[in-house]
């Protein structure tokens, strides 16, 4: 009976081949580490927050007098209404920490050089769009940080030469962070996952297009790859396994400990509390907004500090494959670098001041040294690497590489 | 005759533009009520006035109100406030103290950080921004920080000698 069926849908919609070639056919490095199970526990958040959403979506009221009281009724009185919001807030804080991993181990790994440009740029795209979502979101508790949040972050968009003040009140629909602002926010709140999904399903094309990167940086043999299922859906599942283990542990155990005691205090107009901070996930672009004096140039290099990521496979000159596993200076680069966005995000947190204002312009400026820096050692790391030794297959790899482009090396 | 020799390129070409022109306009006509629709409504444009009344103000006091949503701060300054702020020009965006009040002892500002919108906190000096350390004077003008111009001065009148209305 379901052989029956199943063959009355293949004739109808390609279902059998798809399974084949997309999962037990579709070939994966086998040297694949738990770096790469990243993607696939943001897929599940993605999934997680949209049904949390939709629930909190039927007890939540996007109006000024009553958005704040109906979250204090979610927390006490719709059934099991805690757990759901702290899934949803807890998750929107482990989604930023999956995807900063996930981009690390990019980073690290060389898997945005080419072929894969594509998937580096639909993850930034994916960044952005979690990051509008993940903003928006915000404000709906109407508490005092989601309210003076809001209010900052859309008076960025009047830094605009000539049309600023228009473009904040287009934004915000009034003078000031009002009910035309809450309202719409709910709306695009509830709209972008729709374009996450969307941008997803091209991340996932994209990926099975050209295949999971590994850590060798090199094609694998065929006898080196192994069947999507059952082998990296299990490691996948455990993965989830453990990473639900810690996620759980603070659902449970720690829920305040992503929420600002202030956004307890319902949203004030006129008074703004006396130290507001981003979401953690925005500190070091925080302190990159405040390193630089100028409102317009702040907000600059703000984006800048962002967008920036989609040059590293232009930036990144060198043609050694395998990431910063195989490239010291790279490595080197990549912690320094780490440590830097840490720095960033401490000084981020902390009150406006003259010692960590001018830790955050050095970091500031170390952020963007980093990006700038890298067309020129990475080149000179390659000749440098090269000049030393590659092993004989790494530089018959490469030589056969370089010799249909032989005009580049004679400029 | 142009038929049996063919297409003529020049006249397609044209016509494709053409088409493809009024194409793109019509699309972008018809987002405009769109995007119109998020510019504030009536009804907050109407709110528009708000009458304080200074009889309960005393001196050296600050009264917050709510102008179109906003908070404006009253002042009532002492005659030592007075005097020092008439013999600053401001800081980085200077102007005269007797531009920015119509009575001296009643300064009337915006009570919104021209930075970024956070709202300033009173201090013996003038205002402190807590969200990236602004320091205005008691006339409102910006002496240090991240802040470009004055607390924005709104427009108000007096009604009777202790009465303003805003707006
Ligand atoms: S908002 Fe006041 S200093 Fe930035």
């Amino acid at each position: 009976m379901a052989q029956r069926l199943i063959a009355w849908i293949d004739q109808r919609f390609p279902l059998t081949s798809f399974i084949k070639r997309e999962l037990t056919d579709y070939l994966t490095p086998r040297n694949l580490s738990y770096w790469w199970n990243f993607g696939f526990l943001a897929g599940f958040l993605l999934m997680l927050q949209i049904i949390s959403g939709v629930f909190l979506a039927m007890h939540y009221k996007p109006d000024v007098n009553l958005a704040f009281d109906s979250v204090q009724h979610i927390m006490r009185e719709v059934n099991y209404g805690w757990l759901i919001r702290y899934l949803h807030s807890t998750g929107a804080s482990a989604f930023f920490v999956v995807v900063y991993i996930h981009m690390a181990r990019t980073l690290y790994y060389g898997s945005y050089r080419a072929p894969r440009e594509l998937m580096w740029w639909s993850g930034q795209v994916l960044l952005i769009l979690l990051m509008a979502s993940a903003f928006m979101g915000y404000l709906l508790p109407w508490g005092q940080m989601s309210y003076w949040g809001a209010q900052v972050i859309t008076s960025l968009f009047g830094a605009t030469p000539l049309i600023g003040d228009e473009i904040v009140l287009w934004l915000r629909g009034d003078f000031v962070v009002g009910d035309a602002t809450l309202n719409r926010f709910f709306a695009l709140h509830y709209l972008v996952p729709f374009f996450i999904v969307g941008m997803v399903i091209i991340h996932l094309v994209a990926l099975h297009h050209v295949k999971s990167s590994n850590p060798s940086g090199i094609n694998l043999a065929d006898k080196d790859n192994i069947p999507f299922h059952p082998y990296f859906t299990a490691k996948d599942l455990f993965g989830l396994g453990v990473f639900l283990i810690i996620f759980c542990g603070f659902v449970f155990f720690a829920p305040e400990f992503f929420i600002e005691a202030a956004n307890n205090i319902p949203a004030n107009p006129l008074q703004t509390p006396p130290h507001i901070v981003p979401e953690w996930y925005f500190l070091p672009f925080y302190t990159i907004l405040r390193a630089i004096p100028d409102t317009l140039g702040g907000v600059v290099a703000m984006g800048l500090s962002i967008l920036i990521f989609a040059a590293m496979p232009f930036l990144d000159r060198s043609r050694i494959p395998g990431g910063a596993r195989f490239r010291p200076f790279y490595r080197a680069m990549f912690y320094i670098f780490m440590v830097d966005v840490a720095v960033l995000a401490y000084v981020g947190s902390q009150p406006p001041g003259g010692l960590t204002f001018k830790i955050g312009v050095a970091a500031t400026v170390i952020y963007f040294a980093a990006f700038l820096t890298l067309p020129f050692l990475s080149r000179w790391e390659e000749r440098w690497l090269r000049a030393r030794g590659l092993p004989p297959a790494l530089q018959a790899l490469l030589d056969s590489e370089t010799e249909p482009k032989p005009r580049r090396e004679a400029r | 005759m142009a038929e049996d020799e063919g297409v003529d390129e020049k006249r397609r070409d044209f016509l494709l533009t053409v088409t493809g022109t009024v194409g793109v306009a019509g699309i972008a006509a018809a987002c405009w009520p769109f995007i119109s629709s998020m510019n504030p409504t009536l009804d907050v444009q109407t709110q528009s006035n708000t009458e304080v009344d200074l009889s309960g103000v005393a001196a050296g006091a600050t009264r917050t109100v709510a102008w179109r949503g906003k908070p404006v701060f009253v002042v009532h300054r002492t005659p030592q406030q007075i005097a020092a702020m008439a013999q600053s020009a401001g800081g980085k965006d200077p102007a005269p103290d007797q531009a920015r009040v119509q009575e001296p002892q009643w300064l009337v500002v915006v009570g919104i950080c021209t930075h970024l919108g956070c709202v300033p906190n009173k201090t013996e000096e003038g205002w402190l921004c807590p969200c990236h350390g602004s320091v205005f004077d008691n006339s409102g003008r910006v002496l240090q920080g991240p802040a470009p111009r004055n607390l924005e001065v709104p427009p108000y009148h007096f009604a009777a000698t202790d009465k303003i209305v805003i707006g």
